[in-house]
């Protein structure tokens, strides 16, 4: 029988990223799940083993902790075919404008940290030649908005890597995917306001990155309408766009 | 947002709240001054509708399975469908389903729901070994037999009242196939269908459809649908969920569920059965939930919704008692189209439980001012039959007949008062009713 392939989720408690792994533990990966929050970490192993009979493991990582990502890449037992990044923090855009400790935290976990991580990941899968990193952006970073422009430009800097990651590793067969939800109902996002139609459940997203994950897409807006939303957006002139309240 | 039952009727302006996090659920009801759990809102009327709900469905989580003896437990907000996809495949199959599986496990024990099988096996709720409750304070108890008793028959069929159930743990059947032997016979008249019910009730699963559109003495005439995992030796566990076949996009027109439109349909659906006894085997699917394939039937009721009414009352004179029913029906020149008609067997612990030794019977009426009337009518035969309202059915019967159906509120009030002194936790249902 041929062995089945291997899921890194890195955030695996949050929302989409728990769909995200029920899309490849349907499909026959093996999962490693990794979070803060032991008890969730191990209910969402537990539950995965009897609902899709998934071999899965579950890991403590905190992400805050620098010094801990190059052992806990040496500590896997294996190197994953697939690594899905889904870390993030939202913060709040009026907190992350008075203190900086706020706007650093913001800056630090959609960033910061997420590099470093990824790139001792990139680096194994460029030595092996194989492999795939998905990482969940978000069409804040594509354009800077007052309602929450620290966490955009955190998203906008994790999208350029994304890319630059993608570019330089094209060459070792090593597919690099950027995810960019829109407004999506999860528990970081469940004190907002939804906007009517363009709100996404968690499912949509995971079902667009498995897809994208077959097709090897670089780049996926979820849902799909995003993609034209933002090219609006992105090509309003910087006069105009700048009185707007979007 | 708006909020409503299955039955589309009342309609409610509701802060909804989901959380899977248990700490989170905590600071919530203890801010609260008051909540009520819901789930997939399968039940028909007010029971889970107030101004605040906690929405169980982030409460998603297989807990522990165990295969040998066909223990599961799960979380809250796991549908039955879910359970279904999971089990059914490895052998161990629900012991008691509603005709639909899209409950929730706090839902089917809040209602404590029964199924086709009721006769033989009892209510879900008595499969249930344990469950994790939150109470107002927010703290969290164990409930079983032997835990906490009294809480957890409170509980069980005690539509959300006492608190948020999080977790249980119950039984399942052992299953060798996913095959089901179904026996459908064309019963004439009401006389007959209840001796039908008599004679073929070592059956586990027995329901029948009712055609309301019938009078005199055709009155009662029926479809007796009866039904057993299949004894064959062959092994087949395969199963194909089958969910959403047909999305109603819309609310029908009020005029499809005028009662010349649903006589018609009636006709239509005895007259489909040409022999007098049909046998023949079916999947789960197909059998237990007939009506799950049409996504959204309760849409045909039209934007005014409808109610479902369904009363259970003792064996005891019941053949005059179900015509009185009839013919307050047709002197209000109302049709029901999904009118089920079955055999409860003994009623259980729980003080709120609906089952109990009878006949019961479920009827459909889009709401009217003459539907309404109607109801009133048919509650003074029910409540001199010493017969009693399904509450997860109901959107509108009157404090005092509920209380006469059910002996044992006193005792489930005291429970409450002790776990829940400030009534945080109600329903429109439970402040319409005095619960």
């Amino acid at each position: 029988m041929e062995k089945n392939k291997t899921c890194l989720i890195l955030g695996a408690t949050s929302g989409i990223a728990e769909a995200i792994a029920i899309e490849f533990a349907k499909n026959n990966f093996d999962l490693i799940l990794t979070g803060r929050n032991s008890d969730e970490l191990n209910k969402i192993e537990q539950d995965f083993k009897i609902r899709y009979n998934a071999n899965c493991s579950a890991h403590h990582l905190e992400i805050t902790d620098l010094e801990s990502h190059r052992t806990f890449l040496e500590n896997l037992q294996i190197l994953p075919d697939v690594i899905v990044f889904a870390i993030g923090y939202l913060g709040e855009q009026k907190s992350s404008e008075a203190h900086y400790d706020e706007a650093r935290k913001v800056i630090d976990i959609n960033f910061t940290y997420p590099m470093n991580l990824l790139n001792h990941f990139a680096n194994e899968f460029e030595k092996r030649k194989s492999g795939t990193i998905i990482g969940i952006s978000s069409v804040a970073g594509d354009r800077g908005r007052k309602a929450n422009y620290i966490y955009g430009s955190a998203k906008a800097a994790l999208s350029a890597y994304l890319s630059g990651l993608r570019n330089r590793l094209s060459g070792s067969h090593v597919e690099v995917i950027t995810i960019k939800p829109g407004f999506v109902r999860t528990k970081m996002t469940e004190h907002l306001e939804t906007p009517g139609r363009f709100t996404t459940e968690p499912q949509e997203v995971a079902k667009d990155t498995w897809k994208g994950f077959a097709k090897k897409k670089d780049v996926i807006y979820s849902k799909k309408i995003y993609r034209y939303l933002l090219f609006v957006i992105k090509h309003i002139p910087e006069k105009i766009f700048k009185k707007l309240s979007i | 947002m708006k909020i409503h039952g299955w039955g589309n009727f009342p309609f409610v302006d509701s802060e909804v709240k989901y959380s899977s996090d248990y700490s989170k659920i905590q600071d919530y009801i203890l801010k609260q001054n008051q909540v009520i759990p819901s789930g997939l809102f399968r039940s028909y009327g007010d029971s889970a509708l107030a101004e605040h709900t906690f929405s169980s469905l982030r409460l998603k989580r297989f807990l522990k399975f165990d295969l040998e003896n066909g223990v599961l437990a799960t979380e809250a907000g796991v549908s039955f469908a879910e359970i279904n996809e999971v089990t059914i495949p490895q052998g161990w199959f629900l012991p008691v389903t509603p005709g639909t599986k899209f409950v929730t496990v706090g839902g089917a024990i809040a209602s404590d729901v029964h199924g086709k099988n009721h006769h033989k096996s009892g209510t879900f709720g008595e499969f249930v070994n344990r469950f994790k409750l939150m109470l107002s304070d927010g703290s969290i108890l164990n409930c079983s037999k032997l835990e906490n008793p009294e809480l957890y028959h409170a509980t069980i069929g005690g539509m959300g009242l006492t608190g948020i159930i999080l977790e249980a743990e119950f039984n399942l059947q052992k299953i060798r196939t996913s095959v089901i032997e179904q026996k459908t016979l064309k019963i004439r008249n009401l006389d007959e269908l209840l001796a039908k019910f008599e004679e073929f009730s070592d059956f586990t699963y027995s329901v029948s459809w009712f055609d309301t559109s019938a009078h005199g003495k055709n009155a009662g005439r029926a479809l007796l649908y009866l039904g057993e995992h299949s004894k064959s030796n062959e092994f087949n566990l395969d199963y194909k969920s089958k969910g959403k076949l047909i999305d109603l996009p819309f609310n029908f027109p009020n005029f499809s569920t005028n009662s010349a439109f649903l006589n018609l349909a009636n006709k239509a659906y005895f007259a489909k059965e040409f022999k007098r006894e049909k046998n023949f085997t079916t999947n789960f699917d197909t059998f237990y939930y007939p009506l799950d394939a049409i996504h959204n039937w309760n849409r045909v009721y039209g934007k005014r919704g409808f109610a479902q009414y369904q009363f259970v009352i003792p064996f005891e004179n019941a053949a005059e008692n179900l015509k009185k029913v009839l013919s307050v029906i047709e002197k209000y020149g109302q049709t029901s189209f999904v009118t089920v008609l079955k055999v409860f067997g003994e009623s259980n612990e729980n003080y709120l439980s609906f089952p109990k030794k009878g006949y019961t019977l479920a009827m459909d009426f889009p709401i009217s001012r003459k539907s309404l009337e109607m109801f009133d009518m048919l509650d003074k035969i029910i409540a001199s039959a010493d017969g009693r309202l399904y509450l997860t059915k109901d959107s509108r019967m009157s404090a005092e007949f509920f209380q006469a159906g059910y002996p044992n509120l006193y005792k489930f009030r005291e429970i409450k008062s002790k776990y829940d002194p400030n009534n945080k936790f109600n329903s429109l249902q439970s402040i319409r009713l005095g619960i």
